[in-house]
């Protein structure tokens, strides 16, 4: 067996802008689960959100108040988006499972993972499971770009930038800012911080709809690459399971290089030995679990 | 109250296939039997397993491959789904205590993960079609299977002799060891506790019971497809067990009763049923965390103390 190199350079950067998905939604799942200690089952329910609010604002919204010109861009669903869906998710937060951070963390798994299949079962009513093309893809994103060592599409190369940038962006606020310095602050100990006038339930409330945005994001991100389906969360976020595990939960870095690499390997895979494609990630989590449970950059 | 509950449960066994459809009273058996043995291990060890789908939906292709392409009769072909389901738990269960909590859940979810893929590319499984037309044969080498009132009381002792080994389980000191590590994990290792080691036990108890029932279903209905091997499957397990009560030895069999009666009736309404899935799981998250059975204990429980504390008075 002999193998192109072109081949495997295109599935490699494939792979890594499917891995800059992964990293922006374990990214999201790690900054949720290090304040309120809730792993959102309904992350991937709500990426899928995030690219039907592009859909929508784009095919069905002007028809909808009798506009019949009006299509929402792809550039303000970006932003539209994740402020909706953020919204959204801050709801649920103050509303449900706010209550349930009193019981054991398994309940808050379960609520969201409800919420997941409601989502999933209202779209699934009204649009089509196997996926609607998205039409507002950005003009100026389309066609090819050389990369030197391969032509790459040029709106692939978009995303992955895009989402690294706001990872690293993500990161700097969190381990650099003040802001962030109190979120770190409120996950070792709500109450002493508390106890200094920080109104900590808001924060908490922010962060939840932060993470949530980012899943949104990631949704408006993939709607012009993949069509938009109702289960296009529920299929990725059991693949972002396994790369949090593989991460380490409690690492913001962990989740964005883990997401980032494990694109790439998955691409690599895919190249040379397409069946493994879709398991290579969950043994790779077996492995890690068996030399450091902890995960890759996670503390006991 | 318990006793009341075993009647009614023998009873409805014994008389369920003259009152309704002989199919249908084995899928709620079969169905109670994966939730009472995933409810071992949720209610007693206090682990939430997300991948129980890989055992019930694996244990059906073994055993189906084993009754259609082998030969095997049927009870060897169940005891192969059995011992495979066994097998996968050690494994699984090995990987996943290491992690407690939600990483547990995560784990599992991620390994019953792969079940599904090979279940979705290996040759033997049928794909997308699933392993269609398993001859049900017969019992012992006489008795006729095919005959619905045959198949009926074969499943029907079928989940009795697994309830009753969850029961065992559970009333013994090894049951209580599980309770006490649910309760209290620091204090059951400083008790001197191999606290691992009897998860796992726990953890393989429970596959391969659950094993035991995707068999068992596999013969009823004489298929077995991806549907049980998806982690929607491990989602409808815990909404069961929730449902009914977790932590309750009956409870898990009402739940399923309820659920599976609730799909057939609700089966015209597409994807609506699993709004209405989703809604169950988050009321019974918010506001009925004990489930039917634990609601019905507790009142039962707090009228007991209700006369007892007339008693006094008077």
């Amino acid at each position: 067996m002999h193998f192109s190199i072109d081949l495997i350079l295109a599935q490699m950067m494939l792979g890594l802008s499917v891995g800059a998905f992964y990293a922006m939604l374990s990214l999201g799942l790690a900054i949720i689960f290090g304040l309120l200690n809730v792993i959102n089952f309904a992350h991937g329910a709500l990426y899928m959100l995030g690219a039907f609010v592009a859909l929508i604002g784009y095919d069905y919204v002007g028809p909808w108040f009798g506009f019949d010109d009006f299509h929402l861009g792809f550039w303000p669903a970006l932003v539209v988006a994740p402020i909706l869906v953020g919204c959204f998710g801050m709801l649920l937060e103050r509303t449900m499972l706010r209550r349930l951070y009193q019981f054991d963390h398994i309940y808050g798994l379960l609520l969201t993972f409800g919420f997941a299949l409601i989502l999933q079962g209202v779209f699934s009513n009204y649009f089509n499971i196997s996926g609607t093309p998205y039409g507002g893809s950005p003009e100026s994103l389309s066609g090819i770009a050389n990369l030197g060592f391969m032509y790459f599409p040029k709106y692939r190369l978009f995303a992955i930038i895009f989402s690294i940038a706001i990872c690293v962006a993500t990161w700097f606020v969190i381990e650099r800012s003040r802001w962030g310095a109190l979120l770190r602050a409120g996950v070792e100990d709500a109450k002493l911080v508390q106890a200094f006038g920080i109104n900590v339930p808001l924060m908490v409330t922010l962060t939840f709809g932060f993470g949530v945005g980012l899943a949104a994001l990631a949704g408006v991100l993939a709607a012009p690459i993949y069509s938009v389906s109702p289960l296009m969360g529920a299929n990725l976020i059991i693949t972002v399971f396994a790369v949090v595990v593989i991460g380490g939960l409690g690492s913001i870095k962990g989740a964005i290089i883990s997401g980032l690499a494990l694109g790439l390997i998955q691409g690599l895979t895919k190249a040379i030995y397409p069946p493994a494609a879709h398991t290579v990630i969950f043994f790779i989590m077996v492995i890690v679990l068996l030399t450091r449970p902890a995960g890759l950059f996670g503390k006991e | 109250m318990n006793r009341i509950l075993w009647i009614l449960l023998i009873a409805f066994g014994l008389l369920a296939p003259y009152a309704i459809y002989p199919v249908f009273a084995m899928k709620l058996l079969c169905f109670a039997l994966f939730a009472a043995a995933f409810n071992l291990l949720l209610g007693y060890a206090g682990l939430l397993s997300f991948g129980h789908a890989a055992f019930f939906g694996g244990a059906a292709y073994i055993t189906g491959h084993v009754i259609k392409e082998w030969g095997f009769p049927p009870l060897l072909g169940i005891l192969a789904g059995t011992l495979f389901a066994l097998i996968l738990g050690v494994i699984f269960g090995k990987l996943a205590i290491r992690r407690k909590g939600i990483y547990f859940a995560m784990i599992t979810l991620a390994l019953a993960q792969i079940i599904y893929f090979f279940a979705n590319q290996m040759a033997f499984t049928g794909g997308e079609n699933g392993l269609q037309g398993i001859p049900r044969g017969y019992l012992f080498g006489f008795i006729d299977l095919s005959k619905p009132l045959a198949m009926y009381y074969t499943v029907f002792a079928i989940f009795m002799i697994g309830f009753l080994i969850i029961y065992r389980v559970i009333h013994s000191p090894f049951g209580q060891v599980l309770t006490a590590i649910r309760e209290n994990e620091p204090r059951a290792i400083s008790l001197g506790y191999n606290v691992d080691r009897f998860k796992l036990i726990a953890f393989t108890i429970s596959a391969a019971l659950a094993g035991t029932a995707g068999a068992t279903k596999s013969i009823v209905f004489q298929f077995a497809a991806l549907t049980g091997v998806h982690w929607s499957m491990s989602g409808e397990v815990i909404l069961m067990t929730l449902v009914g009560g977790m932590g309750t030895l009956f409870g898990p069999v009402v739940g399923a009763f309820a659920i599976v009666f609730m799909y057939s009736e609700l089966s015209t309404m597409g994807s609506w049923i699993d709004v209405i899935i989703g809604t169950i799981f988050v009321l019974c998250v918010l506001i009925f965390r004990r489930g039917v059975v634990g609601e019905l204990l507790r009142l039962v429980e707090l009228r007991g103390h209700r006369s007892k504390q007339q008693n006094i008075e008077s």
